[in-house]
């Protein structure tokens, strides 16, 4: 704390004369430690007080990310109830000939795991690589509890020639170990082939790739429209006097307290087939009855619906920004020989990016990450990444899954934040 | 108050009115012309109009009624970005995201000057401010009196006839104010340019202008050279604006030409010089400045009224002594003496008689 621009160090270096270097106070003791013992108490109490919120944060937002994150490289459903077939595949590589030994392990393994009834845990992992296996785990754990008898490779072939598909033993391998990167590949719609390489998954199960691309792709074209939108807004709120500006600002804050529900719920109305807008359409004539616009439940919806939405993050930024800009900037650009869309464009306009900035970011950012809207009006093509996510927590029940494809969110939304950082500069940022 | 120079004046307001609600005039009926390379300024407290007719001149207000004329031409429909006028502005404006350098650039820039040519006339202004190695500074960085000289040299740097100034140096504190007033004085003389000033800040006025127009109400009260401002204000507004004043309200016993006979209320006689009162019985207003005032009998034209005064306090000031007085039934009668060796010491409670020539008391119209 003790620099030399402070001006108590600075008075202190000349009244002791500052013979050895280090700055004391007038009685000979280190000045640092004089000054922190000095704001220590002050500190303590301020500490206190944000303490509250601090556990907070920590209980409800950093544990459950941490854990997230974990489960998305961390899943020991397999190894932990099946050690004996895990530790085979430990000590023989990927190629092995599945001998009798490892046939050995996977039975013994079956058979402990249905009495621990954990069969159904072991079949859902293997169920997230090769679906439609959980319940060839379970049926056998069932057979394998009554007893089971030696060879063991014969028995398990004779209760379901499933097992011995390689492409299960493939996925047990990948399972064998509680550490994998499986979910964040398959995230990416990768696979690992079975001599261990990474390959694309079949094109038709394509699926993430093109959600990512499609979620910044329309998070970006949303940013992109409520800046074209909101900007002459925020414009007028921040010349208008007062009063007037108060009055206006209420209309843009309404969809705040308005659920988010029921704003989805009325562009469903405005927007659908028989709704308002292709209703009033098909009365002015500029449609036929027969050729109603599909304007929701597909990507349409989902952007007009989002950007209606996000509006207010866009306007209330560049709004705060704009009303400490003096107008006098503008006059003197004009004085000096500007035109109007010249002192705008060289003059206002740049004044206005740390708004724009944190305005757009802020847009980007809730896009990236929006559920509810997409989930109701985007029909099958306004779906985004999260949705997919909702889909793994809610349905699939694959949350390792769920958990690696919202790190990616994470880890992308992050990157664009650094890039922000290192373009403009989070410290020009300006929310309000 | 209309100038004879109104046809070849180079900035004319001809029965300029403005109003902003349209139910009152902030500006009514401003007549006012501005000679080539004069400088004027605009005073007066502020709602007085003064900021409202700089703006209608530089273009950001329309005139509601009323021609403005600039070199001849009127300029009530010319856009501010082509009237060529360099404008200093309160705050400075000076654009924050840009370096100095790129500030004096801008209006050249708009202007289509090649890139040799703004630079050189980029370092001709910041030279001519002393602000030659501050080019590539930004704003934030420069002190209030800099900002102030970036302010100057960027509204002069395209070669203005016309250079209108708001209130440039109410932000400086009182030794950078009275510096920077010399140089814009040194900076007019030397360019030759018209200067239309406006301040509130009436010392600033009497040291810089070549002539002052008062402003109070939306009209022009006095428009005269300082000195005729000080010395002979035209009405009681202009008087008690200008620098201290004395007021002592009374009737008008005898007019007498260019001298009057003053009945003040309290039954004393005391001389004075018509200005605006044109019979005798008429209710007046007498304004003495505190330097004229005289205590010493030898000192005085031989005739002239001299009144009882009682000495309330004298304070020290250094060069003068101020001594406050009670005269005519008035406790802040305030006179001014010269703090030099031998001056006569008066004490508190002291009884003392007052008087001044009467060129210098001036029988006004009561407000």
């Amino acid at each position: 704390m003790a620099n030399a621009t402070d001006p108590h160090a600075a008075s202190v270096t000349t009244a002791s004369g500052a013979g050895d270097g280090t700055l004391t106070t007038a009685d000979g003791k280190p000045l640092a430690r004089a000054l922190a013992r000095s704001q220590g108490r002050a500190r303590r109490r301020a500490f206190l007080l944000v303490l509250p919120l601090l556990a907070f944060i920590l209980i409800t937002f950093v544990v459950p990310i941490g854990q997230m994150l974990q489960r998305s490289f961390h899943n020991d459903g397999f190894s932990a109830n099946m050690p004996q077939i895990s530790q085979w595949f430990a000590e023989n590589p990927r190629g092995t000939d599945i001998d009798e030994a490892a046939w050995t392990a996977l039975a013994l393994d079956l058979q402990a795991s249905a009495e621990e009834r954990s069969i159904g845990v072991v079949g859902t992992r293997i169920n997230y690589d090769v679906p439609g296996t959980r319940s060839l785990f379970t049926s056998t754990g069932r057979k394998v509890r009554r007893g089971i008898e030696p060879p063991y490779r014969e028995t398990l072939l004779d209760i379901d020639e499933d097992w011995g598909d390689p492409v299960l033993w493939g996925a047990m391998r990948d399972a064998s170990t509680p550490y994998t990167g499986n979910f964040y590949l398959a995230s990416l719609d990768r696979t690992r082939a079975e001599d261990g390489s990474i390959e694309m998954v079949p094109e038709r199960q394509q699926v993430y790739q093109m959600l990512f691309m499609r979620t910044f792709w329309l998070s970006l074209l949303i940013t992109g429209l409520t800046f074209v939108l909101g900007f002459p807004v925020a414009h007028l709120l921040a010349t208008l006097p007062m009063r007037k500006s108060n009055l206006l600002m209420i209309l843009v804050l309404l969809p705040f307290w308005t659920s988010l529900l029921v704003r989805t719920t009325s562009w469903m109305v405005l927007l659908q087939q028989q709704g308002v807008i292709n209703d009033i359409l098909v009365w002015l004539g500029v449609i036929g009855d027969g050729q109603r616009l599909q304007m929701i439940y597909n990507q349409t919806g989902t952007i007009i619906a989002m950007t209606h939405i996000l509006l207010p993050f866009m306007i209330l930024p560049l709004y705060s920004v704009m009303r400490t800009i003096n107008p006098s900037y503008v006059r003197a650009a004009r004085s000096l020989g500007a035109t109007s869309w010249t002192a705008f464009r060289r003059i206002y306009f740049p004044q206005t990016l740390p708004g724009l900035g944190a305005g757009a970011l802020l847009v980007f950012i809730l896009a990236v990450g929006y559920y509810i809207t997409p989930a109701l009006v985007g029909g099958s093509s306004g779906q985004l990444i999260s949705n997919m996510i909702a889909m793994h927590m809610t349905d699939t029940l694959n949350w390792s899954m769920a958990a690696a494809l919202a790190a990616l969110l994470l880890a992308s939304v992050l990157v664009l934040y650094w890039l922000y950082d290192r373009l403009v500069g989070i410290d020009n940022l300006k929310l309000g | 108050m209309l100038d004879q120079r109104t046809g070849d004046a180079f900035v004319a307001f001809e029965h300029v009115q403005k109003s902003y609600d349209g139910q009152t005039l902030v500006v009514k009926d401003l007549n006012l012309s501005i000679g080539k390379g004069e400088f004027l300024t605009m005073l007066g407290p502020s709602g007085s109009g003064k900021t409202t007719c700089l703006m209608m001149l530089a273009g950001f207000e329309t005139a509601t009624h009323g021609e403005i004329r600039l070199d001849g031409r009127p300029i009530n429909q010319v856009p501010p970005h082509k009237r060529g006028i360099g404008m200093v502005f309160q705050n400075y404006a000076l654009f924050p995201h840009m370096t100095v350098g790129e500030n004096l650039s801008f209006p050249l820039e708009v202007r289509g000057m090649d890139k040799a040519e703004r630079e050189s006339r980029i370092k001709r202004a910041l030279d001519m401010v002393q602000m030659g190695a501050f080019a590539s500074r930004r704003p934030a960085q420069l002190s209030g009196g800099q900002q102030q000289r970036i302010a100057l040299a960027r509204a002069l740097v395209f070669d203005p006839q016309l250079v209108l100034m708001d209130e440039p140096l109410g932000a400086l504190d009182k030794q950078l104010r009275e510096h920077m007033q010399f140089e814009i004085k040194h900076l007019h003389e030397k360019l030759g340019i018209t200067v239309v000033y406006v301040t509130h800040d009436q010392g600033e006025a009497l040291t810089m202008s070549d002539r002052v127009a008062v402003f109070n109400d939306g009209r022009i009260q006095q428009l005269a050279a300082p000195a005729d401002l000080y010395e002979r204000p035209e009405n009681s507004f202009v008087a008690q604006f200008i620098g201290e004043n004395n007021k002592l309200p009374g009737t008008i016993e005898q007019l007498d030409g260019d001298k009057a006979l003053v009945r003040l209320h309290t039954g004393e006689l005391i001389d004075a010089t018509p200005v605006n009162v044109a019979q005798t019985g008429q209710p007046t207003l007498v304004s003495i400045r505190p330097e004229r005032v005289e205590f010493k009998p030898e000192m005085m034209p031989p005739g002239a009224h001299m009144i009882d005064a009682r000495v309330i306090e004298v304070i020290y000031m250094g060069d003068i002594l101020r001594a406050r007085l009670s005269v005519a039934g008035s406790d802040d009668f305030v006179m001014k003496m010269r703090n030099t060796i031998g001056q006569t010491q008066l004490t508190p409670g002291q009884t003392i008689k007052v008087g001044w020539h009467p060129a210098d008391a001036r029988a006004l119209d009561p407000i």
